[in-house]
C-alpha cells in the first residue's frame, strides 16, 4: 500500500510540515507557547495545515477540484487561531505586572497565523514534489523549505538597530533622571533611596532615522520593558506602582532611556536582554525609504 | 475589560493649608515633614498610586 504515490506524497508532506512547525516552536524565556498544552495545540493545527497542503497538488493532478477548495476553508480556520491567540494574550496581559502591550500581543498572534500558512505551503511543495517525482525529490524539497522557513522565522532585534549602554541613575530633588532624560517625580524618600541602591539605567541610541522612528513607538518600548523585566525579575508588586520599569524618549536626539528596578542587579545581562528584544513588525518604521525622509534626515 | 481611572489625583497631603484648596481629591494636613512622608507612603500603598512631590510642601498621590 505504501507504494501508492498519493499516500507517499501525503505522508512526506505531513511529516515535513509538522517537523517544520515544531522547529519553529521555541520555548524560551517568554514562556509562550506554554508547554505541554500550548505546544500540543499548535502541533495539532500544524498537522491539519500539513494534511491540507500536501494533498492539494496530487488532488489537482487527479482533477479532484473540490479537494482544493479545502485550502480556502483552512485559511478561515487559521484566522480564528490568530483571534484566539490575541484574545487569550490580551486577557492575560491585563493582569501582568509589566504588560506586553497591544503591539507585542498582535505580533505574537500574527506569527501564529503566518506560521500555519508557512506549514501549509511547505507541505504543498513537498507533497507536490513527491507526487510528481518520487520520495527523493520530496526529501530535497523538505531540506529547502526547512532552510527557508528558518530564515523567515527570525526578525530583527533591538541590538541591530541601536547601540545599548549603561546610563547613570540619579535624582535632582524628587525627579528621577537617567543621564539627561527625565522619568518621573518620586515623593517618598525611602523609595528614592531604594532606586539609588537597586535601579539600573540603560540608554538606547538609535543608529539611524529608521531606528529612531521605530524606537519612538510606545508598543516597542513596552515590549522592551516587558522582556527586560521577565528576564531579570522585577522588584515590584501591585501596590508599588513606582517600581514599574519606564522607557522615556529624549526629544532632542531620539535616544531612549530606560530605568528598571530588577531583582538581579546585573547591568551586563540587562544590556544583553535589551539587545535581544525583537523589533516588532507593527512598530517597525522606515522613513529613510522615502526620498522626503532621506532629505529630512540631515 | 477592566475600567480604570488613570492619571488621577487620589489624595493631597499638604503642610501649608494656604497652598491647597478644596477640589476633587481629599486633602490631608500633616504637622511636619516626617508625618507627611509617612502619610504619603501609607496612602500610596493603600491606593496603589504613586506619591509625587510638588516641591512646595505638597504631595499628591496619583493613580497611573
Amino acid at each position: 500500500m505504501l507504494d501508492s504515490p498519493f499516500l507517499q506524497a501525503t505522508l512526506t508532506g505531513v511529516a515535513a510540515g509538522v517537523l517544520i512547525r515544531y522547529s519553529m516552536l521555541k520555548r524560551d524565556y517568554r514562556q509562550y507557547p506554554s508547554y505541554p498544552h500550548g505546544t500540543a495545540i499548535h502541533l495539532a493545527t500544524a498537522f491539519i495545515a500539513a494534511v491540507i497542503g500536501s494533498v492539494a497538488i496530487p488532488a489537482l493532478i487527479e482533477k479532484e477540484f473540490t479537494a482544493v477548495t479545502f485550502l480556502a476553508l483552512a485559511a478561515a480556520q487559521f484566522r480564528d487561531v490568530r483571534d484566539l491567540e490575541r484574545m487569550m494574550l490580551k486577557n492575560l496581559d491585563e493582569i501582568n505586572l509589566v504588560s506586553r502591550g497591544a503591539e507585542y500581543v498582535e505580533g505574537v498572534a500574527r506569527v501564529f497565523e503566518a506560521r500555519n500558512y508557512l506549514v501549509m505551503f511547505a507541505s504543498l511543495l513537498v507533497g507536490g514534489a513527491t507526487y510528481i517525482g518520487n520520495i527523493l525529490y520530496g526529501l530535497i524539497v523538505v531540506a529547502v523549505t526547512y532552510y527557508i522557513s528558518g530564515r523567515l522565522k527570525g526578525g530583527k532585534v533591538i541590538g541591530e538597530i541601536a547601540r545599548i549602554r549603561q546610563g547613570k541613575v540619579y535624582f535632582k530633588g524628587p525627579n528621577l533622571f537617567v543621564e539627561n532624560i527625565h522619568f518621573m517625580n518620586l515623593g517618598i524618600e525611602s523609595i528614592r533611596e531604594k532606586y539609588l541602591e537597586r535601579a539600573l539605567g540603560v540608554i538606547i541610541e538609535p543608529l539611524n532615522d529608521d531606528a529612531r522612528a521605530t524606537l519612538a513607538s510606545i508598543g516597542q518600548r513596552m515590549a522592551i520593558a516587558h522582556d527586560a523585566a521577565s528576564i531579570l525579575g522585577l522588584y515590584k508588586d501591585v501596590d508599588t506602582a513606582e517600581y514599574t520599569p519606564l522607557l522615556r524618549r529624549d526629544l532632542d536626539t531620539g535616544r531612549i532611556g530606560m530605568v528598571i528596578v530588577p531583582i538581579e542587579k546585573d547591568i551586563e545581562f540587562l544590556l544583553e536582554a535589551v539587545e535581544r528584544v525583537p523589533v516588532l513588525e507593527s512598530a517597525f518604521r522606515s522613513p529613510l525609504k522615502t526620498s522626503a525622509g532621506r532629505k529630512a534626515s540631515d | 475589560m477592566a475600567v480604570e481611572l488613570n492619571k488621577f489625583i487620589l489624595a493631597i497631603i499638604a503642610l501649608k493649608p494656604e497652598k491647597v484648596a478644596g477640589g476633587g481629591a481629599p486633602v490631608f494636613y500633616a504637622e511636619n515633614e516626617e508625618e507627611q512622608g509617612k502619610l504619603a507612603l501609607t496612602l500610596s500603598r493603600i491606593t496603589e498610586g504613586v506619591a509625587h512631590d510638588l516641591e512646595n510642601g505638597t504631595y499628591v498621590i496619583v493613580k497611573h
